[in-house]
């Protein structure tokens, strides 16, 4: 695995970094024979020349390397968010559950961000810690051999004392950071409780905890930094030693006559240089690691996933059968095993689901409700077993055709950073504005999406217009209610999070949109419940079929009639259902 | 010569990572105004004293000093070995050397081991200083009573204020000690030829003053933009990964994908066209040196034959790249001062710790409270919190406040502590109109279990002293007994997590409530104090707070109606009114919310989905 477009950002910056060390050379060599002329009161016309040229041609080369490097970081990071993007998209949602969403957000984020440093930063560098060196010791060869030597035997003393000193200090050094942590959020505890400690009447006294705890954070810190310091301190060491080293006998051996001035002066001017890139390459080592780490993270997502992992197969790999219509046909699951990386959450599953019957699935959190949806929506592939529809296994329809025939409600819709019409045309984005807001009105989301400040043009997402639980559900409704094609409803606790005002309206919603569809909901409230032809039960991934007798299914249904309402509220859930009769009534007014 | 860096605008860091830490005004929302404004003539040197004051200022100038005193020991050692050698051609008697080779080799050990004592010397300031400020926004934010910054402002505040460490230690210092070598330098060559010092100073200006000024308002302008375009990248590329599931659904992930490689390509855009202007600011920083070294070579070599003539040009050379780091400190500076910004107003002149109320709230009276009319309406928010509420509190009442999460139960709690001023309305406290400002509510004569009640990371004990001196350790136990955690006497110095991190829901309320025990004010007010407990232990505990509290005042918050029949009234707020009170079987016999919902057990929270169906 490479960085995209990363080889080319690499032979560019080796030739950059050969140049620079041609170049750098270059002018330690024309400077010097210009100052050495210099010193006798003449002025040697053709050195002035070819330093003012080769002072020309290093800021040429510097600027060229700063666009370079600029361009090829941006290309890189740029090419590498949206193949991580693509990536994601292509393994689905069933592989992005959990936590791993956050994470990847934050990796295409910051964590590509910072491969800045080691693009722009770090890598030239490297380069320049070969290039100059070697050019430097080829330039002394052929001027001064004592010089060049003293430089070859000095010069890995940098390397050699950087890894010395990191082995002797780190353990010591990760240990003291883990203190310094543990320090450094002492401060942000005490804001965060400023409240608390307001309300006891201690805030004012704990200054001097912050003033001693930010003390003893210096302390720690410095301690710290002793030791870390330590490795700069030794390689600044060797470098400007290594210089005298060379100075010293050279301007002893120009005294004898054995060396000219002119070489002298070279020697002095190339000697630092030949140290300076590997000392910079050292200090940039640390910033360049958050970078790479990132990257390390990029490449495992970027890897091809091992097969048969529960993530659905590419819908390019797929047999495009002909797509059945769900509403149409029988759904079934046939002894369906099934779980999220390697933990089974369903286990032989079988039911069948009649085409135009409305089923409701119940059953404790974490049973597999979801699970058996996800299925349906190919987010997840069965570990065992097939899901059948009309005869079709399932695996071997074009998903992205497939699902075009549903009609998903989730328990948390998302909303994009993107106008409420365009969060409600998502599966249509065609639609006219005046289809968005029959739906909108269907799903009973009109009247407060108008009460928005731009109403239907409103910008929501994260970093938008927040709405209720309520309202998102209800614009998920608008969503499916958009998409006039789909035949199978799944509905996921629509109604888990919402006071019983949107319940009401929301399921109210939800009936309208069921009439002449197959619908699978998975459902917590006995109101939405009651909407339901047939009741599965899903526990402990197994599911049975519930009997006739409703009062089973309620009373382990673990739940309470919902929220408070007041008494003058017209939809008080006073039984079963009531709640979507009444405002199926009300509805319609 | 030093390999060149190139500074572009685009490289993280603190300001320019997320569309939020960007310097715009307008974030500043929410952290309370500035208290009154620091003395001296401008508010920007006063805050600087305020910061570096008290022996901070001398340890930043030594730092300063040192870094100078490294710089210029590397300069000598350049320009005393170009003396050496120059001179060295001209075949003196070695004794004539001997002085120089000797500062050679003095300079260059020097020159290392002051670097290290400089490093350490500027952390140390920087450090200093980081504490004073921790010290002071803490003694500003702990004495007004405004509102205080939450969740995501918290922790930018905390990052503004160590970000003022990076602010010293690679802008302020860097600044300071370019100044003291371009002194140096010009004056040294000054005292050899005017004219070449005149070039040095030149090239030195350029160098240190006008391209990082140039570099500073290029990376203002660019930072901004692309601070813009990775918002809205960041916020395409959310869409995608949190919003997986709806695209697929819906069919829209190749349009979402598409639209995040567009916002990509537009990042990729302008950090590209920020890195060349970097790169083109870098590059003319590269010609500086050169061109000022062959300046001051054409000047001197007109003087004749001198060993000067190779000195002033190689120390002109390496002066004017010793200040050229300026340009990215500048490029950093503009990244920074937006943090140094929003801490400044939080900045108290006064750091001195006030006295709390050492009166311990135990033996305090208990005060009659009366309240009229009472309305809190928080800014922005459409519909009033409380609106017109009465309550009596006679010394000793038990009041019960119910009713649907969002009613301003919490606000009513808030009022009572003092941490919310009403709008409108008259609180008595024993008679008399308390002023506008906050006590006599408040600790000690009020306080208990709030809803923002905050778990530290320290131990036990410390979690429920806060500090507090003068509890032994059966005085701590009788707390966490009365409050359920019996078995957590014998811990009392075990660490308990990050706001309550190690702990269970249940267990986080009952170390609130064990703290609230300790010393229980007059008035204790109580915010669903049994939240997140079973039912049978919620009633013990419930049972042993009212016991031990006997002869206080005692409100209470709570969700769970089951029987309320030992507070002397129940007070049921909808919307911010109350829309019934009286006692628990009168209230019962009555048709209304509380005969509907009582007996449930537990009002499911609406908004949190807790108790349905889990």
């Amino acid at each position: 695995m490479r960085l995209p477009g990363l080889r080319g950002y690499l032979v560019a910056v080796t030739g950059s970094g050969v140049l620079a060390a041609i170049l750098i050379v270059a002018q330690a060599s024309a400077l010097s024979q210009l100052v050495a002329v210099g010193v006798r009161g003449r002025l040697d016309r053709g050195a002035l020349v070819a330093t003012v040229v080769v002072v020309a041609l290093r800021t040429a080369h510097h600027a060229a390397q700063g666009v370079i490097a600029a361009r090829a970081a941006a290309d890189v990071k740029a090419g590498l968010r949206s193949r991580l993007l693509a990536a994601a998209g292509e393994r689905g949602p069933g592989w992005l559950a959990g936590q791993r969403a956050g994470e990847l957000a934050t990796l295409v984020g910051r964590g590509v961000d910072a491969l800045d440093n080691y693009l722009i930063g770090y890598l030239p560098t490297l380069v320049l810690g070969v290039t100059v060196p070697v050019a430097v010791l080829v330039r002394l060869f052929f001027g001064d051999r004592t010089s060049a030597l003293i430089i070859t035997l000095t010069l890995p003393l940098i390397p050699i004392f950087a890894i010395l000193v990191g082995w002797h200090t780190r353990t010591r050094t990760e240990r003291q950071w883990r203190l310094l942590s543990r320090l450094g959020g002492h401060f942000l505890d005490m804001l965060s409780g400023m409240p608390t400690l307001r309300a006891f009447g201690r805030a004012r006294a704990q200054v001097d905890v912050v003033r001693g705890m930010a003390e003893k954070y210096r302390g720690a810190t410095m301690a710290t930094l002793r030791v870390a310091f330590l490795s700069a301190l030794v390689l600044e060491l060797v470098a400007t030693v290594s210089v005298a080293l060379v100075a010293v006998p050279v301007g002893l051996r120009l005294l004898d006559g054995k060396v000219t001035l002119p070489v002298a002066l070279l020697v002095l001017l190339l000697a630092p240089e030949a140290y300076a890139p590997l000392r910079a390459a050292g200090a940039q080592f640390h910033a360049s690691q958050e970078g790479l780490a990132a990257a390390a993270d990029a490449f495992a997502v970027l890897e091809p996933s091992p097969a048969g992992a529960g993530v659905p197969t590419p819908s390019g790999a797929r047999v495009s059968a002909r797509v059945p219509d769900p509403g149409a046909v029988e759904l079934v699951f046939d002894r369906v095993s099934a779980g999220y990386s390697g933990v089974p959450v369903l286990r032989e599953v079988s039911f069948t689901v009649a085409a135009g019957e409305r089923v409701a699935l119940v059953g404790p959190s974490g049973a597999g409700k979801s699970t058996v949806l996800s299925l349906l929506l190919g987010f997840l592939e069965p570990g065992e077993g097939r899901i059948l529809v009309g005869g079709v296994d399932l695996s071997t329809v074009d998903l992205r055709a497939w699902r075009a025939r549903l009609a998903w409600v989730p328990q948390r819709p998302h909303l994009f950073a993107a106008p409420v019409l365009d969060n409600i045309r998502l599966g249509e984005p065609g639609a006219s504005v005046e289809s968005v807001e029959a739906a909108a009105r269907a799903a009973q989301a009109h009247g407060f999406v108008t009460d928005l400040p731009r109403g239907y043009a409103t910008v929501l997402g994260e970093r938008g217009y927040g709405l209720s639980s309520g309202q998102r559900q209800r614009l998920a409704l608008a969503r499916a209610y958009l998409r006039t094609d789909a035949s199978l409803l799944l509905f996921d606790e629509p109604t888990a999070r919402l006071d019983s005002a949107s319940e009401a309206a929301v399921l109210a919603a939800a009936a309208t949109l069921a009439r002449d569809r197959t619908a699978l909901l998975v459902a917590h409230r006995p109101a939405l419940v009651a909407t339901a032809d047939r009741v599965l039960r899903v526990s402990d991934g197994t599911v049975c079929e519930e009997t006739a007798d409703r009062g089973t299914a309620r009373s382990s249904g673990v739940d309470r009639p919902s929220d408070p309402v007041r008494p003058s509220d017209p939809v008080r859930p006073s039984g079963l259902g009531a709640g979507l009769i009444a405002v199926e009534g009300s509805g319609a007014a | 010569m030093s390999p060149p860096t190139t500074v572009t605008a685009s490289s993280p860091g603190t300001a320019s990572e997320s569309p939020r830490c960007d310097g715009s005004p307008q974030l500043a929302g929410g952290l309370p105004p500035a208290p009154a404004p620091v003395s001296g003539r401008s508010p920007r040197l006063a805050a600087v004293r305020l910061v570096a004051g008290g022996g901070a200022a001398r340890k930043l100038v030594l730092a300063a000093l040192l870094s100078a005193a490294t710089d210029l020991s590397g300069l000598g050692l350049l320009a005393t070995a170009t003396w050496l050698i120059s001179r060295a051609a001209q075949r003196p008697p070695i004794v004539a050397l001997s002085l120089a080779i000797v500062a050679v080799r003095a300079l260059a050990i020097g020159k290392g081991t002051l670097r290290y004592v400089e490093r350490l010397a500027g952390h140390d300031a920087a450090l200093r200083v980081l504490a004073r400020l921790r010290t002071r926004v803490y003694a500003t934010l702990s004495r007004d009573t405004g509102q205080l910054p939450r969740g995501d402002l918290l922790a930018r505040l905390v990052s503004d204020v160590d970000s003022v460490q990076d602010l010293l230690l690679r802008c302020a210092i860097p600044a300071a000690v370019a100044g003291i070598v371009a002194l140096a330098t010009v004056g040294f060559t000054a005292a050899f030829s005017g004219g070449a010092a005149l070039l040095l100073a030149a090239g030195l200006l350029v160098a240190g003053l006008a391209l990082p000024t140039l570099a500073f308002r290029l990376a203002t302008r660019a930072a901004a933009r692309i601070a813009e375009a990775r918002g809205r990248y960041l916020a395409a590329s959310v869409d995608v990964l949190a919003g997986a599931a709806d695209l697929a659904a819906f069919g829209g992930t190749d349009a979402a994908l598409a639209e995040a490689a567009g916002q990509a390509s537009a990042l990729a855009r302008l950090e590209r066209r920020a890195g060349a202007v970097g790169a083109v600011t870098g590059a003319a920083g590269a010609l500086v040196p050169g061109l000022t070294a062959i300046g001051v070579f054409a000047v001197t070599v007109r003087g004749g034959p001198s060993v000067m003539v190779a000195v002033l040009a190689l120390l002109a050379l390496a002066s004017v790249e010793a200040v050229l780091p300026l340009t990215g400190a500048a490029v950093r500076y503009a990244e920074l001062r937006g943090a140094w910004r929003r801490v400044r107003p939080l900045l108290a002149d006064d750091p001195l710790p006030g006295v709390d109320d050492p009166l311990p709230a135990d033996q305090a009276p208990v005060p009659a409270i009366t309240a009229r009319r009472i309305a809190v309406r928080y800014p922005g928010a459409p519909a009033p919190a409380l609106d017109g509420v009465d309550l009596d509190l006679p010394p000793g009442r038990r009041v019960a406040v119910v009713g649907p999460s969002g009613a301003g139960k919490s606000t009513l709690l808030g009022v009572l502590v003092g941490a919310v001023h009403p709008t409108a309305g008259t609180l008595l406290v024993d008679g008399t109109m308390p002023d506008g400002r906050p006590g006599p509510l408040g600790w000690p004569r009020s306080g208990g279990v709030l809803a923002d009640g905050y778990v530290f990371h320290a131990s036990v004990r410390e979690n429920l002293t806060l500090g507090r001196a003068g509890f032994d350790d059966r005085a701590l136990g009788r707390a966490l007994q009365g409050a359920g955690l019996g078995d957590w006497a014998d811990r009392l110095d075990d660490p308990v997590g990050e706001d309550g991190g190690q702990l269970s829901g249940g267990q986080r309320q009952r170390l609130l409530l064990a703290r609230a025990l300790l010393d229980p004010p007059p008035v204790l007010v109580l915010d669903e104090p049994t939240e997140g407990l079973d039912p049978a232990a919620a009633d013990a505990v419930l049972a042993d707070v009212l016991r031990i509290t006997s002869g206080h005042t005692v409100v209470m918050v709570t969700h769970r109606l089951v029987d309320l029949r030992a507070f002397d009234e129940i007070v049921v707020l909808v919307e911010g009114r109350v829309a019934q009170r009286g006692g628990h079987d009168a209230l019962l016999r009555r048709p209304g919310w509380y005969s509907t919902w009582t007996g449930i057990g537990e009002v499911p929270e609406s908004t949190m989905g807790s108790g349905v169906g889990r």
